[in-house]
């Protein structure tokens, strides 16, 4: 593996993508021993730098590294010298100076990570975990643990080494302003799947008609295409003013899993087992907006498995970055 | 005072003279007029491979004086135009305070006749405060000593319809023009949150950048010269960045209407495709768009469809730079490249000659803005407003060496082609060997 950084998945190799994945699956079965702790990290430091609140991912992140033994801070931007303006350069250059390993960055600019990595503000490993509406890797890649878990024992094979050629993702909902559905889109693509989207025009970027998906305007037609997972996207509470589609009401009618969608769900088997279609969605849900409180408790829906998966997956990506050996002999 | 001998030059890269320049003017084309007068020196220029130019009229820089002193005063900002071959200079009204009273033309009028390396214009306000509600004193302006003609909000599209027709026909009344920045505030989603960030298109939609439509400019280009046609009066368009919008330009002038356009340099050259670096050098105003419009922006400068080129010279202090791409200030540095970013698009690439390039770079400007002195003939008699220039020469950019404070040049480790050797400004050696001698008010850089 040859990553100094996981900025995006855009640019991430099938090779180093499988490679974090199958490491994922060591680290999950870390995560279910009495003991879950290894000392891989130990000695090293990891600084979640988060600029946006995200409980959920900080904890993650922060629970992947404790498992590698890695000593982990926290600096979030409320509370911090960034409310009082210190600028990113300064932020990190201060970091650097107390001796972090890792930078793990939350940030609602694109490119704040991709910038980070570029400039001689820091050595340190540089892990994107979600830039504006730009990519999310680290979610995409416990999303496509997910997908792999459930559609390689369908056919028979162990997750390990298996990637997702053949299997028909379905996104939904606001790929405009999402991290999780671009980050989704490269990767589910470069391994193997045939990846589509249903969304309202207003939700969809201009400049779509380049990306490898197949596009719906009709959350029925993209269903009736007999997908083997669907993933539901989370609609931000400012996106329902009327800007982008009328209300909530309609956005659910026609976009929502309702459950009368659900019952047709339900139907879907994975390509050609008998196995049922898988359900995902990134968190935190709208519960009767996006998905129903049906469907998000249905024996379908893997959203609690995700959770789990988003610690092996980091975990994985802390341990390859840091651990590894680079070619010029040096540990990262 | 000192009188020059100029021997060899190829005039607009044509006929080879020898130029004498005493007076302020050029006195012949002809070494056997230059005896030496008393009490003058006479310097001889061997300029054997130079192409003798009329000096470059810019309508379109920031200066930031008033103001923004950190990021650029007239004086470098003079230096910087001097050295990139300019002998004139629009400065744009978004200084703090605005320049939207006769007092603030007529500080940077008189900080410009202080400096001495360039001529400087004041761009007069369109709006008040450039807040886009009430007009501005475009006649107090136009009256002061600066003869205020040209009135933009540059930075700042005139949204309102109404008020851009009463400005129209206000400028009218004063001899003057409007400038216009097309920009749609609503389709940019401008003063919200979220405002457009790059070109709109397959590379925005990867980054997750909000985008910036060509329609948001071509839009308020297709009204307005609809208001110019309807009221009678002229209209000018800043820096136009799409295919689009030359095809609106196009009609409008086949139709009659009295319009021109600018093209900056960097709209030539570079595309959105930079921008996957995110690096905010490459954050512009109006945004970097797509191969297929620089070429569009290419042929229509050839062509005569844009009228000039023009810098939208946009000096920024480095830590408006080095920070997320969504924060960055909007602007590139363009005067010191200008020269070489158009020999590298147009003349390099077969689409014009330097005739024509003097005609984008020099003559057409100095019309629109009505410098008489400016843009003019490389001929007996006419003011010394002249550059001499080495096309074979290749420079690594490097902003640093920059005389402008902005150290934000997009085209920072490109090796580009031409060079401006000297400069005259009224027959007074702005330039000389590359490098700044000395203001025509004893300055020194």
């Amino acid at each position: 593996m040859s990553l100094r950084h996981l900025l995006d998945t855009s640019s991430l190799s099938r090779q180093d993508a499988l490679a974090i994945l199958d490491t994922a699956e060591e680290m999950a079965a870390v995560s279910s021993r009495e003991v879950k702790k290894l000392p891989t990290l130990r000695g090293r430091t990891v600084v979640n730098l988060f600029y946006e609140d995200s409980t959920r991912t900080r904890v993650s992140f922060e629970t992947a590294a404790k498992r590698l033994s890695a000593d982990v801070v926290n600096f979030s931007a409320k509370g911090s010298s960034v409310s009082k303006g210190e600028s990113l350069k300064d932020t990190v250059q201060t970091l650097e100076a107390m001796g972090a390993d890792a930078i793990v960055i939350r940030h609602g600019a694109s490119g704040a990570a991709a910038q980070l990595a570029a400039s001689d503000w820091t050595e340190a490993a540089v892990i994107n975990a979600g830039d504006g509406t730009h990519e999310h890797p680290t979610q995409a890649l416990l999303d496509a643990l997910t997908l792999r878990r459930g559609w390689c024992p369908a056919h028979g094979r162990p997750p390990r080494g298996g990637d997702l050629a053949g299997m028909k993702v379905l996104i939904v909902g606001d790929i405009l302003h999402s991290r999780v559905a671009r980050s989704n889109v490269w990767l589910l693509t470069t391994l193997g799947a045939e990846v589509s989207l249903a969304a309202p025009a207003t939700l969809l970027p201009k400049g779509i008609s380049d990306w490898p998906v197949t596009v719906h305007h009709s959350l029925d037609a993209a269903l009736a295409a007999d997908p083997d997972a669907v993933m539901m996207l989370r609609i931000q509470a400012e996106r329902m003013g009327g800007a982008y589609f009328p209300h909530a009401a309609e956005y659910t009618r026609r976009w929502g899993l309702t459950d009368e969608r659900l019952t047709v769900l339900q139907q879907l088997q994975m390509g050609g087992t008998s196995e049922p279609a898988l359900l995902l969605h990134p968190g935190p849900m709208n519960r009767g907006v996006e998905i129903s409180a049906a469907a998000a408790d249905s024996p379908q829906a893997k959203i609690l498995d995700q959770v789990a998966h988003g610690v092996a997956v980091r975990m994985a990506v802390l341990h390859l970055l840091l651990s590894q050996n680079h070619d010029d002999g040096s540990t990262a | 005072m000192t009188d020059y001998l100029i021997l060899g030059a190829k005039v607009l890269g044509e006929s080879t003279a020898d130029l004498v320049l005493r007076d302020g003017k050029i006195a012949s084309l002809g070494a056997d007029t230059a005896a030496p007068r008393e009490d003058v020196s006479l310097e001889t220029i061997d300029a054997t491979g130079l192409i003798a130019l009329p000096g470059m009229v810019d309508m379109h820089t920031h200066l930031r004086e008033p103001g923004r002193e950190d990021a650029e005063t007239v004086e470098t900002g003079s230096r910087a135009a001097a050295k990139g071959g300019f002998t004139a200079v629009h400065a744009m009204a978004n200084s703090t305070p605005v320049a939207d009273t006769a007092g603030v033309v007529e500080q940077v009028q008189r900080l410009g006749a202080d400096s001495g390396w360039t001529e400087v214009y004041p761009v007069g306000a369109v709006t008040k405060g450039l807040a886009g509600t009430v007009l501005a004193e475009l006649g107090a302006m136009a009256e002061s000593s600066a003869q205020v003609r040209m009135f933009s909000d540059d930075g700042h599209c005139v949204n309102n319809a109404q008020l851009m027709r009463r400005a129209l026909e206000y400028a009218t009344t004063i001899g003057g023009f409007i400038a216009q920045h097309a920009q749609d505030a609503d389709l940019t989603s401008w003063d919200t949150e979220h405002p457009a960030q790059m070109n709109e298109g397959s590379v925005s939609a990867a980054l997750g950048l909000p985008g910036w439509p060509a329609v948001a400019e071509e839009a308020i280009i297709a009204r307005d010269v609809l208001l110019a046609d309807y009221v009678g009066a002229r209209l000018h368009v800043c820096h136009v960045s799409t295919a689009g919008s030359v095809e609106i330009i196009r009609w409008a002038k086949q139709r009659g209407i009295q319009v021109t356009a600018e093209v900056t340099p960097h709209h030539l050259m570079l595309t959105d495709e930079l921008v996957r670096s995110y690096n905010p050098v490459y954050k512009v105003n109006p945004p970097l768009r797509t191969e297929a419009d620089t070429h569009a922006l290419r042929d229509a400068l050839a062509e005569g469809i844009i009228d000039v080129v023009a810098t939208d010279h946009a000096p920024h202090p480095d830590q408006a730079k080095e920070c997320e791409w969504a924060q960055a200030a909007m602007g590139m540095t363009g005067l010191e490249t200008a020269l070489s970013a158009v020999q590298h698009a147009m003349v390099e690439t077969g689409l014009i000659g330097w005739r024509r390039f003097a005609e984008i770079t020099s003559v057409r400007p100095a019309e629109i803005c009505g410098h008489t002195h400016q843009g003019r003939p490389l001929a007996a008699g006419e003011p010394a407003n002249l550059i001499l220039v080495d096309p074979s020469a290749t420079t690594t950019i490097t902003p640093e060496n920059h005389a402008t404070k902005g150290r934000n040049s997009p085209f920072r480790g490109l090796e580009l082609p031409g060079q401006v050797r000297h400069a005259f400004l009224g027959g007074h050696a702005t330039v000389l060997d590359g490098e700044l001698a000395g203001s025509r008010t004893g300055r020194t850089a």
